[in-house]
């Protein structure tokens, strides 16, 4: 079973129907006994860092899933604000810390050309970084993305960026592994077929 | 590169997906599980589904109708119609919106954008702008599905809900909808040029051109279209390809193959 928490402001039926599309059981909670046994851990997000790390913070989860992740070992994929919360800190509406599991910031999307619009709405290029994980079989994918922040890691742990989408100039981290940690800026529950196909490519690897 | 978006209007009325002239509702064309389907796997970039009801007693299944389409819809839906409030942008959510419209609240009480765009985070609101020539022949904002006047410059509007915190527009011109005339590209034209968020353009699409028009000319980021998309077979599809060959940069079009879910019977989610 695959635990997508709640907490309060993910798009999280999407996700749990792209999952379910594949066969999977989901769980849509934040109940602590699910999602320790649960077999991975899906965080998405649509919303703002403040209120988001609140959230987590007052459910008591951020401590868990850290346990989980590091411990337990547990396969973790965030999605959009959860690909974000892995930074140290965030800018978005003051300064506030993430989870720290990677070096690096969030900042403000601010394209070259003044013409580009923020947020980020859209399907753009995907560059792939490294093929294997989840770009499995994804020849130059096209990714539907909707942010307006994005993480700049830090050049200690630039090697677990897998892909890139240039805008304007900006280079945002597009996707990222690091031992069992994946998250994805852009929104594969949709993406269509190709976003099916990278969850599909994370199911698989979880039962590596 | 980010690519332009084209994305079908998915108008609801009780249930029931209509046609839409002037904002004036009457033929009824089907039902929202057979237009989501098919818009599924005929390269759309996005769906809008806005519910334009004035039965109040009808809401609750509207919310079930979308936990029903959402289970099939595997690109970005945003949904809209009558919201006032951040607990129904949550409950949207949950029953598989990805982003929310709002058009009447917006004008109502502004602070609306600027609580929701904190919560939910811009890119979720996308605020929703009706426009009217009106009697001294000025371009003018009209709210409650066009039937109140505001007094709002839509550019002025416009910049306003950027500053607020909005996180797209949808831009839609009255006198053209339904109209097959193409879009007011003189009004999409003016918005997108003043505003640093994306403008989606909708009312009046007649034929394929108009769509390119309304990026090249309208300088749009994205184009909808509701009526024309739901009477010929593969329709968006064929749009798309018509955006391709105007060297509109683009998803291309293909059939998408989605292996989807069992359909539900009409009564189980109507």
């Amino acid at each position: 079973m695959i635990s997508v928490i709640d907490y309060g402001m993910g798009n999280v039926r999407s996700i749990s129907n792209a999952f379910e599309l594949l066969g999977e059981m989901v769980s849509i909670t934040n109940d602590k006994k699910v999602i320790t046994d649960s077999e991975a851990i899906v965080l998405p997000g649509v919303g703002a860092f403040e209120d988001g790390i609140n959230n987590l913070q007052k459910m008591n989860l951020i401590e868990l899933l850290k346990e989980l992740v590091f411990d337990k070992k547990k396969p973790y994929l965030g999605i959009c604000l959860g690909l974000e919360f892995l930074a140290e800190r965030s800018y978005e509406n003051g300064i506030h810390n993430g989870f720290g599991w990677l070096k690096g910031e969030v900042v403000k999307i601010k394209p070259e050309n003044q013409s580009l619009k923020v947020p980020h709405m859209g399907w753009d290029d995907t560059r792939v970084i490294i093929e294997t994980d989840l770009m499995r079989g994804l020849e130059k994918p096209i990714f539907y993305y909707l942010h307006s922040f994005y993480f700049k890691v830090a050049e200690v742990d630039k090697k677990c960026i897998t892909s890139l989408c240039n805008y304007g100039g900006v280079e945002i981290t597009s996707s990222i592994k690091k031992d069992n940690i994946y998250a994805v800026q852009f929104h594969p529950e949709k993406s269509q077929t190709t976003g099916i196909q990278l969850i599909k490519n994370f199911l698989e690897d979880v039962r590596k | 590169m980010l690519k332009h978006r084209l994305i079908p209007n998915v108008i609801l009325n009780n249930g029931n997906v209509v046609q839409s002239i002037n904002f004036k509702h009457t033929n009824v064309i089907g039902n929202a599980i057979t237009a989501i389907d098919f818009f599924n796997s005929w390269a759309v970039d996005e769906i809008l589904l806005l519910d334009v009801s004035r039965h109040t007693g009808y809401r609750q299944k509207f919310h079930k109708i979308l936990e029903g389409l959402s289970k099939r819809c595997f690109v970005p839906l945003t949904v809209g119609g009558w919201i006032k409030n951040v607990d129904e942008i949550q409950d949207f959510l949950k029953q598989g919106a990805d982003k929310v419209c709002i058009n009447t609240e917006a004008v109502r009480n502004p602070d609306f954008i600027k609580e929701s765009s904190r919560i939910f985070g811009s890119q979720c609101i996308t605020i929703s702008i009706d426009v009217k020539i009106n009697e001294s022949n000025q371009y003018e904002v009209f709210i409650d599905r066009g039937k109140e006047k505001t007094g709002l410059d839509p550019i002025q509007w416009a910049k306003q809900i950027e500053n607020l915190g909005g996180g797209e527009i949808l831009l839609t011109s009255i006198d053209r909808d339904g109209t097959l005339k193409g879009y007011d590209l003189n009004l999409i034209k003016m918005v997108a040029m003043n505003v640093k968020i994306p403008v989606i353009a909708f009312g009046g699409v007649g034929e394929w051109k108009h769509l390119v028009d309304g990026i090249k000319i309208g300088m749009a980021d994205a184009v909808s279209a509701a009526n024309i998309f739901h009477f010929t077979e593969h329709s968006t599809n064929n749009a798309k390809e018509y955006m391709v060959k105007a060297g509109l940069n683009v998803r291309k079009p293909t059939f998408y193959k989605i292996p989807m879910p069992r359909k539900p019977k009409y009564n189980e989610i109507y």
